[in-house]
């Protein structure tokens, strides 16, 4: 099953139904609606890749490609900004992008990553 | 629904004996005297500090007389600062069953714990033949909480329950859901669903409220495991928590221990005002879950993607599980897995719809899971409030 989506009249915009949800228009995120492991491939922005790392359920992948700095949208609202150069299909999460408010706190990182602190 | 009525006028859908230590030095004697008892209905709750707190004086008071309870029992050390005869008083006027016992005058663990125990049978016996009404869903009041929450919590289980609380809200009941550090980055959203302009204000301070705090703290109501969930930032997770309140008109903002005046849906502020004193505002999901009761929740819809396990004394705990992985792992302490609407395309309408019978079950006496596993967490802790001002309330 396949989706094709028009993004503001621009070029078509396909993904794979059965692995990611889109859940609004305006997002530049799909969510993986099964866990992908690695090696498997999937589709988005009509390229077939093969994941690198695992992609879990409720996990974000760039919809398309999302420069540094930009603004990460998803349920059509920001989220937060990249903190590099995405390409399409990557995993977007604590490695790539940060919170415009609070920083976030994980077992992993002993520094926050906060706002314009980036290690 | 059957239910008790009280002499405020409320109506319970449990009718417990809470027995409460008033300071955590009575801990273990009113622990004690719960224990034969826990397969019927009798509750522990306390509040470990000795030294006065407005707050925790007015959630007690909130939470004894919260339509749920049909008898206290106080446990006092002796010497700790909470007001003990204010309290009781305050119960006694409710017209429950009340006394109080001082582990300093009842001649130490041994005797109170015998004495309280009597007292318990005696009050639980008491209890058994009052007689029952009936309930509307209008006079129902649900809280929500999202606990553990991953990336599919937001897809799932919480817009699932906010489909419940439309229902629920249409019907005439009163929903709330809470914790303005879990709404940072939704303020402008929530305002324009706000009642009235000055509500919006409100709401718009309360979120600047929060994510100062939190600020000073040093991060955000955001817990290790919702990041391995998938959940990368505050705003993202504040995002899908928000997917709980549903669509109907925010009416009002109301904060610990206040008591919606009107139906509709409510936002709880559980973030303390004035300077940062006593720590975070929620340490854990039961804090945000015994201030929900102590505003009059009957029962909680509890999401979890990670897999939470509590319950709730006083008021039962209905979880909605958001991934069918975990589930399938914790299948025996779900009410709803809500995962289906990803892994069986089961439609969020469906699960909502789901959610909203289990809620009137429920209410009609069938225990929850966490409620039938004998989960009663409880927890309190220092905080301050001021009251609400009037711009934050619907007028009657």
């Amino acid at each position: 099953m396949r989706n094709e989506a028009k993004l503001g009249g621009e070029a078509i915009v396909p993904y794979n139904e059965v692995d990611f949800l889109l859940l609004a228009p305006e997002d530049n995120v799909l969510i993986s609606r099964r866990a992908i492991d690695v090696g498997q491939q999937y589709l988005v922005d009509g390229k077939t890749m093969m994941a690198s790392v695992r992609i879990d359920v409720g996990f974000k992948v760039a919809r398309h490609p999302i420069q540094m700095g930009e603004k990460v949208i998803k349920y059509g609202a920001p989220i937060g900004s990249a903190t590099q150069d995405l390409s399409s299909g990557e995993l977007v999460h604590l490695h790539n992008m940060k919170s415009d408010y609070l920083p976030t706190y994980t077992h992993e990182q002993k520094t926050f990553t906060n706002r314009g602190e980036d290690s | 629904m059957k239910a008790w009525l009280r002499k405020d006028g409320r109506k319970g859908i449990r009718n417990v004996v809470a027995v409460v230590y008033l300071v955590e030095c009575a801990h273990h004697v009113a622990r004690e005297i719960t224990i034969p008892f826990r397969e019927q209905g009798v509750h522990l709750i306390g509040f470990p500090g000795c030294y006065p707190n407005q707050y925790a004086y007015d959630m007690m008071r909130n939470l004894c007389t919260h339509p749920n309870v049909g008898a206290v029992l106080l446990v006092s050390l002796g010497c700790e600062g909470f007001d003990k005869k204010g309290l009781r008083e305050y119960i006694e006027a409710s017209g429950r069953p009340t006394k109080t016992l001082v582990i300093q005058a009842a001649g130490g663990t041994k005797s109170t714990i015998e004495f309280g125990q009597d007292w318990v049978q005696a009050a639980s016996s008491q209890l058994a033949s009052q007689p029952t009404v009936s309930m509307g869903v209008d006079e129902l009041v649900v809280g929500t909480i999202c606990g553990g929450s991953d990336g599919a919590s937001g897809i799932t289980a919480n817009p699932a329950v906010g489909k419940a609380f439309d229902q629920l809200i249409a019907e005439g009941a009163t929903c709330m859901f809470e914790e303005t550090g879990e709404l940072i980055g939704c303020e402008g959203h929530m305002a324009q669903r706000a009642a009235t302009p000055e509500l919006a204000t409100e709401i718009v301070n309360a979120i600047e409220k929060a994510a100062n705090y939190y600020t000073v703290l040093g991060h955000g109501s955001f817990a290790p495991g919702n990041a391995v969930g998938g959940l990368t930032t505050q705003e993202e997770k504040s995002m899908g928590a928000y997917a709980k309140s549903g669509a109907s008109p925010i009416v009002g903002l109301i904060k610990p221990g206040e008591r919606p005046p009107t139906s509709g849906l409510y936002l709880l502020d559980v973030v303390p005002d004035g300077e940062v004193r006593f720590g975070f505002p929620n340490i854990s999901d039961n804090a945000e879950i015994v201030e929900m009761i102590a505003s009059g929740c009957h029962l909680i819809l509890f999401t979890t993607g990670r897999g939470s396990v509590v319950g709730s004394a006083i008021s039962p705990v209905i979880k909605v599980c958001s991934n069918s992985q975990t589930y399938k792992k914790l299948s025996r302490d779900m009410d709803i897995n809500a995962g289906r609407i990803l892994s069986d395309g089961a439609s969020l309408e469906e699960v909502g719809a789901e959610i909203y019978e289990r809620v009137i079950d429920i209410g009609s006496g069938e225990k929850s899971v966490s409620e039938a596993l004998g989960h009663q967490e409880f927890i309190l802790t220092y905080k301050t409030f001021e009251p609400s001002g009037p711009s934050c309330l619907p007028s009657r």
